[in-house]
């Protein structure tokens, strides 16, 4: 029977781990999680800093799974070295658990920035980190965010709506900067101001004091609490210490096979293509395929690779952006690219266009596009020739508001027994002067009642006529 | 809050009575589960066919209360012109009875003498009395004593009924009356376009959003429903199911759960909420398309309300995860506390016109009389008692609807097929696959009041009586079972469906143990009281209700166990159906359609109704008011692809799936989604493309979404 080894018990271990019981009941499974919670959903973490779910509330499966599903659990237990020669992972308790297939799942961990004083700040990255954000952030009076990117963004926003003064420090000259135009960046970073949040770019963390940070130039910050979101690195000690192939993050191939066949790499500390993907979408993806390889429910299960698709998840902040954002219009004239700013409103929306399919997309502040557009992008379907009713769904297939006076006389007035109008000014003309009237007649207003408004609306405007006239 | 005594009998939109006409009977439309009572008042009414019918709405009945759509205002022309069968057909040509059932009788006997019990197989349909569903099922399991019987509402409400019965213990579509709905705040509709499909229930929609309820509507396409809905979610063919895990996702974020009845009233909440953990906003938007700022408002709506209900239709149901789907929004209304509170509550949009009872009396391939479980010791007991037989001659479960139309002729199938009120010819997913299944029969006998596509490809059409022509019961979409009468004669050589089983039976023989003419009775009445008996203790248990508390009483809900108990309009107002009186939350997962869009069929299809016409359109396209509202099928585009295809309003499409391929007239409505196309099921042709993929606990196929690619004729 084969033995699967799953180092790693994040958003992409876990969720290997179920794939591959629900296509194989039998296949021996063995996860060790370096962190003691049952696994969770990190991209739930900022609502547990905004206080809108408990720690417990984001759980990805139950406690009692592991036992139900005859799934061994080494929870809080550190991997310590892949011994290939031997075929068996070690942990720091000294245990040696062999496997036939080994999937390395270790995702990726917080980069602290270099500067003196990181200790006193709080990285955004695990629950633990929130609980301690939690903790912290009930004693606080001001709190500084460093790093302007998704998390960072999500942090501040999570913290200001719990009544806390924050401000955002990012390195950049604009919010999000790898989504993101410097437009967007701003209308964001106004739409943040909005919500409580200071916002200052182009600055550089010196050091971290206990009363805030000090930035480049010497001003200080004021801050009690300080809370780091300056991106993540892969975790790939291990697969380097083992000799795997190793760039920014451990090399896969199609079948996410590292450069041992009998060891895969997913989610975050894996390197498809070239990519080191940090968003769950595609580690999920990822862990699907390997579901199918190892449990051979589809041997010619691949992976080519992901969509990215970025949505900001943060009470009153609507943003998605998508592909490929950054176009120079002067040079490339291959990509068609449409835009509607509105700053006063928050609103900003660009689409970037190739060959006739959606590359790409910023989407901020409300819209009912943001579903169909993303489908559009996901899956490269063709895009229409009126741009406009992309970005304003609704202007197309607006309808005329129907007035009694200027509605045809063909236009069907009750769908439910098929009258027109044609035929209630019949009726009004042979006599009839109310809806009982019309309707002991043409039957409309007796299926869904509707169109009673309507109807009056009709005899009312040809009793006005018939006034007018007289 | 509103009031909770709210009805539609005092809803602002008050009706006109019309002019009464002489003598009216007082019976229901002959369509769908809302039953609208009707008067149809005749000329000459034992004259036969041809006196002159006149129709008019009932005030007394709740569901309708005075209203009527186009389909049952003219539904007296089929009992009067020339389009119905008025003698039974053998290969096609016109004999007496005696001939034809001497013909059917001697195959069958023949086969069954060749192929044993199952090589006969039985087809039921939702629109059958349940005095004829229930006398059909009996005479398959004693008479033919085949296995293999099941009905066109496995094609309608086997989802609904399975999500039901595995959350509630049992499934009675509305599990409160129809006018609660105008009480409530607020109401979510998933996949039910009634202002469509029965127009007269947007009266109770409209009630409630004007006296301040809000309707939130989730489907595919913008629907005539839709556009009367305060709140739109439109989902990508195929994945409600994803936006029923995101719903329920923000009503535990948001703080919308109601613990106090999550712990008093349910079990299993812990491993839904976990599940559902998984399936955040942004998540599900990306699947389903809806934006999350419209899922959150939809949230907002339900977790304010003090009275809501969650109701799906075929939209939800119809699909290879229907019960899923279905158990999902059921999830989310036990989260909410709707479930089994005066004036809440979930519940599915019956369709046909006995859907209901249509699947609680035998016809369903697992199930015994009083929804009773074929395979359970004890109802097999009662009902061999009831009937006269050994439990152990009772046949087990066959084969589901499609299963069964897909095994006709085989090695392994049935070799004679009889039908009863069904058109799979039209009706079944891949129907031309169905079509070469009949067309391999030894024998098929179809009893029907026209010449539908199936009953042109019989041996044997049996000419049978409609509604008004009959008496009986029919079970609403409330479960309120409801009293049609005979308002006129039928022509001299039409028969009722009853008397043909009899006949049969009389042909056939019965077991030892009975007279076929007394077990097989032809008067509605007595085939009742029957019935009455058999569903004692089960769970659709009709003991109590009698012909004349229906009269009396306009009515009766289930369960009725005896003729003093009131009827139970609200089944779970003090305890669910299940063994520990608490209902069951279960963990489900969305999964793709059975189909997915892909370069080589780039589209969706889905599938739907117009208001004009009624399930195959064997009825309503005979009927030339109906037919000049929508005269022949088409195929609805979104302008852009219309624009892609060069195509105008009018010209002619050829839709394309794996399965077969069909035409329609090409109508563009800028409200439909761009990779999507929609054709209504009433002609022969949407079904040629479906998918027979099978939900695995239902047994649906999934009719309502498939990949399909569309080109232009000529």
């Amino acid at each position: 029977m084969t033995r699967l080894v799953v180092v790693g018990n994040g958003m992409a271990g876990a969720r290997l781990v179920s794939e591959v019981r629900a296509r194989d009941k039998d296949v021996q499974v063995t996860v060790f999680g370096a962190e003691t919670w049952q696994p969770y959903n990190r991209v739930l973490l900022s609502n547990v800093v905004a206080g809108t779910m408990v720690p417990d509330q984001v759980r990805l499966l139950d406690p009692a799974w592991y036992a139900d599903h005859g799934v061994t659990a080494g929870l809080g237990v550190e991997v310590t070295e892949i011994d290939r020669e031997a075929g068996v992972v070690r942990t720091a308790d000294g245990h040696a658990e062999p496997y036939d297939v080994l999937v390395l799942a270790t995702g990726s961990e917080a980069i602290v920035p270099p500067v003196a004083g990181a200790e006193r700040a709080i990285a955004f990255r695990t629950l633990d980190d929130c609980q301690a954000i939690l903790n912290a952030a009930s004693a606080a009076r001001r709190a500084v965010v460093v790093g302007g990117g998704l998390l960072g963004i999500e942090a501040a926003r999570g913290l200001a709506g719990r009544g806390l003064p924050v401000t955002l420090l990012h390195l950049a000259g604009h919010l999000m900067e790898r989504q993101l135009d410097a437009e967007a960046g701003l209308v964001l970073g106004e739409t943040l101001a909005g919500l409580g949040v200071e916002i200052r770019t182009g600055v550089v963390v010196e050091e971290i004091l206990d009363e805030g940070v000090r930035l480049a130039g010497g001003e200080t910050v004021e801050a009690d609490l300080v809370v780091l979101a300056c991106g993540v690195r892969p975790v790939t000690g291990l697969a380097r210490a083992a000799g795997l192939e190793v760039a920014r993050g451990v090399v896969v191939d199609d079948e996410l096979r590292t450069s041992d066949p009998s060891i895969f790499a997913i989610g975050e500390c894996a390197e498809h293509s070239g990519t080191v993907y940090g968003l769950v979408a595609p580690a999920w993806e990822q862990a699907s395929v390997v579901a199918d390889l190892v449990s051979g429910a589809d041997k010619g299960a691949r992976y080519r690779g992901s969509r990215l698709v970025t949505r900001l998840k943060a009470k009153s902040v609507e943003l998605a952006a998508m592909g490929e954002t950054h176009v120079d219009e002067a040079s490339d004239t291959s990509a068609e690219v449409v835009r509607f700013s509105h700053r006063a409103r928050g609103t900003y929306r660009k689409l970037v266009i190739r060959d006739g399919r959606l590359v790409g997309a910023i989407l901020l502040g409300e819209t009912a596009a943001v579903g169909t557009l993303t489908q559009l992008f996901d899956r490269g379907g063709p895009l229409p020739g009126d741009r406009a009713g992309l970005l304003f769904p609704g202007l197309a297939g607006a309808s005329v508001a129907d007035s009694p006076v200027r509605m045809p006389d063909a236009a069907k007035v009750c769908q439910c027994n098929n009258v027109t109008k044609g035929q209630i000014r019949a009726c009004w003309e042979s006599g009839a002067r109310d809806v009982e009237a019309v309707a002991a007649a043409t039957r409309a207003t007796t299926g869904c009642g509707g169109c009673r408004d309507a109807v009056e609306g009709i005899i009312g405007w040809l009793c006005e006529q018939e006034g007018v006239s007289a | 809050m509103k009031p909770l005594e709210s009805t539609i009998g005092r809803m602002p939109l008050s009706l006109p009575v019309l002019t009464p006409v002489k003598a009216p009977t007082a019976t229901h439309c002959p369509y769908c589960a809302l039953q609208c009572g009707m008067n149809v008042a005749v000329e000459a009414p034992e004259q036969g066919p041809d006196g002159t019918v006149t129709i008019t709405p009932r005030q007394d009945i709740p569901a309708n209360a005075g209203g009527l759509c186009q389909k049952g205002w003219t539904a007296g022309e089929l009992l009067t012109g020339g389009q119905r069968l008025t003698t039974p057909l053998l290969h096609g040509e016109p004999v007496g009875w005696d001939e034809a059932l001497d013909f059917v009788a001697g195959r069958i006997r023949a086969v069954q003498a060749e192929h044993g019990p199952d090589g006969v197989a039985v087809f039921g349909g939702g629109g059958l009395t349940n005095e004829k569903a229930y006398l059909l099922g009996k005479f398959a399991r004693t008479v033919l004593r085949t296995s293999q019987i099941d009905y066109n509402g496995r094609f309608c409400m086997s989802s609904a009924a399975a999500a039901s019965n595995r959350a509630f213990g049992m499934d009675r579509g509305l599990p409160f009356p129809i006018t609660d709905l105008a009480g409530a705040d607020a109401v979510l509709l998933a996949g039910g376009n009634m202002a469509e499909t029965m127009p007269p229930f947007v009266r109770h929609l409209s009630a409630m959003r004007e006296s301040g309820g809000q309707l939130i509507v989730i489907d595919p396409r913008v629907t005539a429903t839709a556009r009367q809905a305060d709140l739109h979610l439109q989902p990508a063919p195929g994945t409600d199911l994803a936006l029923a895990l995101g719903l329920l996702h923000l009503v535990i974020t948001e703080g919308h759960v109601d613990e106090d009845y999550v712990a008093a009233r349910t079990n299993g909440f812990d491993a839904v909420r976990t599940s559902v953990a998984a399936w955040w906003p942004e998540r599900v938007e990306r699947l389903t398309g809806v934006p999350v700022s419209l899922m959150r408002r939809a949230v907002a709506v339900l977790g304010r309300a003090r009275r809501a209900a969650v109701l799906t239709g075929r939209g939800a149901e119809q699909h290879a995860k229907g019960t899923d789907t279905v158990t999902a929004f059921i999830n989310l209304a036990l989260a909410l506390g709707l479930p089994g509170r005066p004036g809440s509550g979930y519940g599915c949009v019956t369709g046909q016109g006995n859907g209901q009872g249509g699947r609680e009396h035998g016809q369903k391939a697992d199930q015994l009389p009083g929804y009773r479980k074929i395979d359970d010791p004890a109802a097999r007991e009662h009902v061999a008692r009831v009937w006269g037989v050994d439990p152990d001659d009772l046949p087990g479960p066959g084969r589901s609807a499609y299963e069964l139309l897909d095994a006709l002729g085989t090695e392994a199938g049935p070799r004679a097929l009889l039908l009863f009120g069904s058109n799979p010819v039209v009706s079944a997913p891949r129907a031309g696959h169905v079509t070469e299944r009949l067309n391999s029969l030894d024998l098929l006998v179809v009893s029907d009041l026209v010449l539908s596509e199936t009953a042109a490809l019989a041996d044997v059409v049996f000419p049978t009586t409609q509604w008004a022509e009959e008496g009986g019961t029919m079970t609403n979409l409330e479960g309120r079972v409801l009293l049609r009468r005979r308002a006129l004669a039928a022509p001299p050589e039409v028969r009722s469906d009853l008397e043909i089983i009899q006949a049969l039976a009389v042909r056939l023989g019965a077991p030892a143990s009975l007279d076929p003419v007394r077990a097989f009775p032809t008067e509605p009445r007595e085939v009742f009281d029957e019935l009455r008996r058999a569903s004692a203790g089960g769970i659709a248990d009709y003991a109590g209700i009698t012909y004349e508390r229906i009269a009396a009483e306009t009515g009766v809900f289930w369960p009725c166990p005896d003729t003093g108990h009131p009827g139970t309009p609200r089944p779970f107002l003090d305890r669910f159906a299940t063994p520990d009186g608490r209902a069951r939350f279960v963990p489900v997962e969305h999964r793709p359609p059975g189909e997915d869009i892909d370069e080589e069929y780039p589209l969706y299809l889905t599938t739907g109704r117009v208001l004009a016409h009624y399930q195959s359109g064997a009825q309503t396209r005979r009927i030339a008011a109906l037919n000049a509202v929508v005269a022949e099928t088409f195929v609805e585009v979104h302008p852009d692809l219309a624009e892609r295809l060069e195509v105008s309003a009018g010209q002619m499409l050829r839709v394309v799936s794996r399965r077969g391929e069909t035409e329609g007239v090409v109508k563009i409505n800028p409200a439909i989604r761009a990779d999507t196309v929609f054709m209504p099921f009433h002609w022969a042709g949407a079904n040629l493309l479906t998918n027979p993929e099978l939900d695995p606990v239902s047994r649906m196929p999934e009719f309502k979404v498939c990949a399909v690619r569309v080109e232009r004729v000529g």
